[in-house]
């Protein structure tokens, strides 16, 4: 927060061509800079400053090419996390000015020349851009005890799952597109001022095994893991995970569902 | 939960083995009570802006309240009665809803830092519908105690005295600011937070529910003002004879009679 520091990039990039196309906010070939935040808690004395690095912009250039060419060419202590870079395994989620999202499947001409990045806050920061979303996730999904729960003879391996309609197939494989990103519990308000809030990801995990007819739990179970004010109760609707959520999950509709079905328990 | 001893809910072991059903209930009453209030404040805006048709038309509709035409005299305690179950309503609404407040320097900060980043429509009506929340505590209380004692004095010349002689008018001008965002935000988020009217695609019906918030809050802020400055104009015009009753010139008639 205190100091700016400007890294240029090495002369050894080719010129922009002639004909480089502009084929978004940004052309190829200009100049962009990405400031990230630099901060690493386990260093005594590390302070949070923002540093400044430019490079140059690519043809289909992503956060994730960015960050790896800035890796590469300028400040290999820059700590980030990658791992499909294709939008797939969650890892790559940062605040992208101001914003959650996944750094692999961002444009860098969509959101430069200026792109500012900062840690996803809520998770435990490890460093610069890498949070531990691991450690809450997998928290969360013990508190809420987020696996199906079925009966004893489901778990007989030589006989036949129950069949089930294929709309309703479709709308768990929906909920399990979910890659634990961690964007909507950044995007929530609720969960900034509250740590224990459960967020849309807890959220929706519940929704996702209530509508599964091999879970065996009832609205009275999932009361017990959500009908408090810091599950479904604590939400106060800003529906920024809804709008922020990379996979486009129906993150609104699953929390009104659940709230709807909680709240009936009320004086059940 | 009714067999719990103070001591097992003192340690907060209430709870086991049974989540208690309080959380529930407290948020279907905030949505109920909130929703009920911003309906019956659109209620109230319509009433109160009868005067723009006429005097007489205002002095009808508050004798209606009073019962006047069903006992052939007016009875105000009437309007106590409902002001009394507005007031009830507002202090179970205003107690629900401030444990959603931030409590503390930390949430505070938290929120604001949050919000100023995320630059996010949603995140940042909430904090106005939290500030202007904040603000009804005070106005209303004021408001609803004053129409909980003179209910009588309403009319087009005795609201019209309270607003100009009376100096009402600049809290009814803030709170006409601070209703109206109030109200409309909470009922866009009442249908989001329920999600009601939303048939197939939640997108769509959320954007459709933004767009008609807003239109209704420039309407009632539109109607509210010019509700405001007749009252206001009215009262300057009869400064001179404040505290006069209004009496239509048909019941001025009909007693000489």
């Amino acid at each position: 927060m205190t100091t700016t520091t400007i890294v240029k990039a090495p002369s050894t990039t080719p010129a922009p061509s002639a004909t480089a196309a502009r084929s978004g906010g940004v052309a190829t070939g200009t100049k962009i800079r990405v400031h990230a935040l630099r901060y690493n808690p386990q260093e005594p004395g590390s302070v949070p400053r923002m540093q400044t690095y430019e490079l140059e912009q690519s043809e289909g250039m992503t956060l994730f090419i960015a960050l790896n060419e800035i890796r590469e060419t300028q400040d290999p202590t820059l700590q980030f996390d990658f791992v499909c870079r294709a939008g797939i395994c969650g890892s790559c989620a940062m605040m992208v000015n101001g914003r959650p999202t996944l750094a692999c499947r961002t444009l860098t001409r969509d959101v430069g020349p200026d792109i500012t990045l900062a840690p996803l806050p809520v998770f435990e920061l490890i460093g610069d851009l890498s949070v531990n979303t691991g450690k809450w996730m997998r928290g969360t999904s013990e508190r809420l005890q987020a696996w199906l729960h079925g009966d004893a003879k489901a778990r007989d391996i030589n006989r036949l799952e129950e069949r089930m309609e294929p709309e309703l197939a479709e709308q768990l494989n929906e909920l399990d597109r979910c890659v634990e990103c961690g964007c909507c519990v950044a995007s929530c308000g609720t969960a900034r001022m509250r740590p224990d809030f459960v967020g849309a990801v807890g959220m929706a995990k519940i929704a996702r095994f209530r509508l599964d007819p091999r879970d065996k739990r009832t609205d009275d179970d999932y009361y017990e893991l959500v009908g408090t004010d810091d599950g479904v109760f604590g939400c106060m609707s800003l529906l920024a995970c809804h709008d922020v959520c990379p996979k486009d999950l129906p993150l609104q509709t699953q929390i009104a569902f659940l709230r709807r079905k909680m709240a009936g328990k009320g004086w059940a | 939960m009714a067999s719990t001893s103070p001591t097992i809910a003192g340690v907060g072991l209430a709870d086991r083995p049974r989540a208690s059903r309080v959380p529930a209930r407290l948020d279907l009453l905030q949505s109920f009570t909130g929703g009920v209030l911003a309906l019956f404040m659109w209620g109230h805006m319509f009433f109160v802006s009868t005067i723009l048709v006429s005097k007489d038309f205002m002095w009808t509709v508050t004798r209606m309240f009073e019962g006047y035409f069903i006992f052939g005299k007016p009875y105000p305690g009437i309007v106590s009665v409902i002001v009394f179950g507005i007031l009830v309503m507002f202090v179970a609404h205003a107690f629900l809803a401030v444990r959603k407040l931030p409590i503390n320097f930390r949430q505070w900060q938290m929120y604001r830092g949050h919000m100023k980043v995320m630059k996010h429509e949603d995140t940042t009506l909430w904090w106005v519908q939290a500030i202007t929340g904040f603000m009804l505590f005070f106005l209303v209380t004021v408001h609803l105690y004053q129409m909980l004692m003179h209910p009588g004095l309403i009319g087009p010349y005795e609201s019209a005295d309270r607003v100009w002689s009376g100096r009402w008018w600049p809290l009814y001008l803030v709170m006409l600011f601070a209703v109206e965002l109030h109200g409309g935000i909470g009922l866009y988020r009442l249908a989001v937070k329920w999600g009601w009217f939303e048939r197939g695609d939640a997108d769509a019906t959320r954007s459709a529910l933004k767009k008609a918030k807003w239109a209704l809050t420039v309407f009632f802020l539109a109607l509210g003002l010019a509700t405001l400055g007749a009252y206001m104009k009215i009262g300057y015009e009869h400064a001179d004879r404040a505290g006069e009753r209004y009496v239509p010139a048909s019941v001025q008639q009909g007693a000489v009679k």
